[in-house]
């Protein structure tokens, strides 16, 4: 059994026109230590997984299914107050904006004392010692002195680091990391994946990181899962997505980065826009988009505009596509049971 | 010929400039904000006496940089290098300093906005956000409408829908997104619309803010590509200002590195991509997170960029380099070219120290 499983989870949000579905039938899981991706584009729904994993979606959201089963333990539904002992405490979260995060009016020691003392029956002043010792783990120069500054007189990469320490604080098993770099220059960046890494591999902390970055991705995690329109479109291990994307979402995100280019030629595009999630096409969501919608010979391939596609096995990977499924049909490869 | 311009002095900078002539040359810029308020707010108490104290935040501190006609030249770094702050000193949004920019010959810097008409029909501006840069009270067609009345007001009301017809083919512009407003369309159709302004007075030379940051991968492809078009399409220079070295090494023609005001290499892209020479581009580049496989160790730099308030003596850079000595905490290093054709501002590659 997983420490993390995600089963058919569908939050929506009520709004006045009705609801939009802003995540549908997704399912993920993560081992005690793995490290998984989740990329998307803008309003791919990603944010939205990654808070509903700890019930932090605001009104008017709410999740209308699925579960999300947490070291054996059931998190939807749970009552606020047994929550809290798991939200923070053994799954934290690091979000995008650094200055946003933390209190403006606090020095950081209070803040991580506060943060110890809201979990935990501890002194004040061995909540301090923890916090020192954490400020050390994410490497940040003269952490006593840190301990009575304020977050504005901390740059931008050392007030995320401080935010890891946070994190860290009550040794959790798990941290989802939001964006935690996107706010930040490339050489902050890579020294934050750095640190993170080398923190979750020490400590053998899961790690879901949610970026939109393929790079960061491919550097950071050993599983991925890409999203488009509030659903899963393509799974497996982060390598292998990387080496040898199936969907063609997943194909159109890779080549239109300029570093798959030669330089100065055209980059490979995906037309048009990801659809807004209350106007979503039929059948599958990226068939307005998909280069595959034609078979080879010219017919049509109706199943992408009536029907939405389900995972279908190659390799370690899954991809949610007609086109592949078909291919493989005629390849006459077995298709595997999937439900991983 | 539709140009209606008052003054003759560019049409004649216009003829000299294919002797070679860089079409924009920056010389010695600087650019300080100050940081003290107003005149009152600057005054203080010391010692019994009633002294004048001011502050500045130093965004550029004496960059010389040359544009040729065709060129797409990147300038890049990180937050707070003074990129941005160049740019919108070459597009006259704010007054320099010290030193000089000419275009096409002509000294623009210290030109009254009158006077400076007719190089703003030639200079074109793309921003960065395309939420803030469209005016959310004009439709799609006033805003493109509105440069072309303003410099060309001589124009019939047929002859400006014609250009503006033409402009929105170009940028792939659907002809009835004329009469929506801006709110009506995703941050990579606004960008498009960003462009089609810009374009729609036929300039020469295009100053791109971070024009592609705000996007979407998917989007970003298809803007660049709009950039790329438009620039064998219409004989385009572009100054163009950026963060991401991946999209540098795609549009790039050649790349000026900045770190805390000043320049610190400048090469042809191809050049700097294959043999990076200054510490600082060498750490940059080696921190771009890659697809490939294995990963690539990062050039890690102690401490952090120093405040522009109080810049360091010497080199910018020589607190945070690995090869930094005594030299280097004096003496300010010069832009050196090379045989290469890269210019590099280092004493340690100047004296062979690094390679």
């Amino acid at each position: 059994m997983s420490l993390l499983e995600v089963n058919q989870l569908d939050v929506r949000f009520a709004l006045r026109r009705g609801d939009v579905k802003a995540l549908r039938d997704v399912s993920f899981t993560l081992d005690r230590g793995e490290r998984l991706g989740i990329v998307g584009e803008s309003g791919a729904g990603k944010s939205v997984a990654a808070f509903s994993l700890l019930n932090l979606i605001a009104k008017p959201g709410y999740i209308a299914g699925g579960s999300i089963r947490f070291d054996g333990q059931e998190l939807i539904g749970m009552r606020d107050r047994h929550l809290r002992q798991i939200r923070g405490n053994r799954i934290s979260m690091i979000f995008q904006d650094p200055m946003m995060t933390l209190n403006p009016v606090l020095s950081i020691g209070e803040q991580m004392v506060e943060c110890l003392k809201a979990h935990r029956r501890i002194g004040r002043r061995e909540a301090r010692a923890i916090a020192l010792r954490k400020l050390e783990q994410v490497h940040i120069p003269s952490p006593e002195a840190r301990l009575d500054q304020y977050p504005h007189e901390l740059s931008g990469g050392m007030r995320q680091r401080v935010i890891i320490a946070i994190a860290l604080l009550l040794d959790p098993d798990i941290i989802i990391a939001d964006e935690p770099t996107t706010a930040l220059d490339v050489t902050i960046q890579a020294e934050i994946m750095d640190l993170l890494l080398e923190l979750c591999e020490k400590h053998n902390v899961g790690l879901i990181l949610i970026t939109h970055d393929l790079g960061v991705v491919s550097q950071v995690t050993q599983r991925m899962l890409v999203m488009y329109a509030g659903r899963v479109i393509e799974q497996g291990p982060t390598r292998e997505i990387i080496n040898d994307p199936q969907h063609p979402y997943t194909q159109g995100l890779m080549n239109a980065l300029p570093q798959m280019a030669t330089p100065g030629s055209r980059l490979n595009q995906i037309p048009g826009s990801m659809p807004s999630l209350d106007n979503l096409p039929s059948g599958c969501a990226f068939h307005p988009r998909c280069g595959f919608t034609q078979r080879p010979d010219g017919s049509e391939r109706t199943a992408c505009r009536s029907e939405v596609p389900g995972f279908v096995a190659s390799g370690n990977c899954q991809a949610a596509c007609h086109m592949v499924a078909e291919m493989q049909d005629q390849e006459r490869i077995p298709a595997q049971e999937t439900s991983r | 010929m539709t140009d209606t311009l008052s003054s003759p002095r560019p049409e004649a900078s216009h003829s000299r400039a294919d002797n070679g002539q860089p079409l924009l040359e920056i010389r010695g810029l600087e650019k300080r904000f100050s940081l003290s308020g107003d005149f009152l707010e600057q005054l203080k108490f010391k010692g019994g006496r009633l002294v004048r104290e001011q502050e500045h935040v130093h965004a550029i501190n004496g960059v010389d940089l040359e544009i040729q006609r065709g060129e797409a030249l990147c300038v890049v770094g990180e937050s707070g290098c003074g990129k941005s702050t160049v740019a919108r000193t070459v597009m006259g949004l704010l007054h320099p300093s010290a030193g000089e920019i000419r275009y096409a010959g002509e000294r623009i810097d210290d030109l009254s906005t009158q006077a400076l008409m007719p190089y703003r029909r030639r200079m074109q501006m793309i921003f960065q956000n395309p939420y803030a840069s469209l005016n959310p009270r004009m439709t799609i067609q006033q805003t493109l409408e509105e440069p072309i009345r303003l410099h060309h007001p001589d124009w019939s009301r047929q002859r400006v829908r014609d250009q503006v017809d033409e402009v929105m083919a170009s940028v792939g512009i659907a002809a009835d997104w004329g009469k929506r407003y801006g709110h009506e369309f995703s941050g990579g159709q606004r960008q498009r619309i960003a462009i089609a302004r810009a374009l729609a007075v036929d300039p020469e030379f295009i100053v791109a803010d971070e024009p592609i940051s705000a996007l979407d991968v998917s989007i970003q492809a298809q803007v660049l590509n709009l950039l790329m078009d438009a620039r064998r399409d219409r004989n385009l220079t572009y100054l163009f200002i950026t963060h991401d070295l991946a999209v540098v090494e795609h549009f790039g023609t050649r790349v000026a590195v900045m770190y805390l005001g000043r320049v610190c290499e400048v090469a042809p892209t191809a050049t700097l991509f294959a043999t990076p020479r200054h510490p600082y581009t060498q750490a940059l580049m080696s921190a771009i997170p890659r697809l490939e496989d294995e990963r690539p160790q990062h050039i890690r730099l102690e401490g952090e960029v120093p405040t522009p308030v109080h810049l360091p003596s010497g080199c910018v850079f020589h607190a945070r380099c690995p090869h930094a000595n005594a030299r280097c905490r004096e003496e300010i290093p010069r832009l050196i070219a090379r045989d290469d054709g890269s210019q590099v501002a280092c004493h340690g590659v100047e004296e062979g120290r690094i390679d």
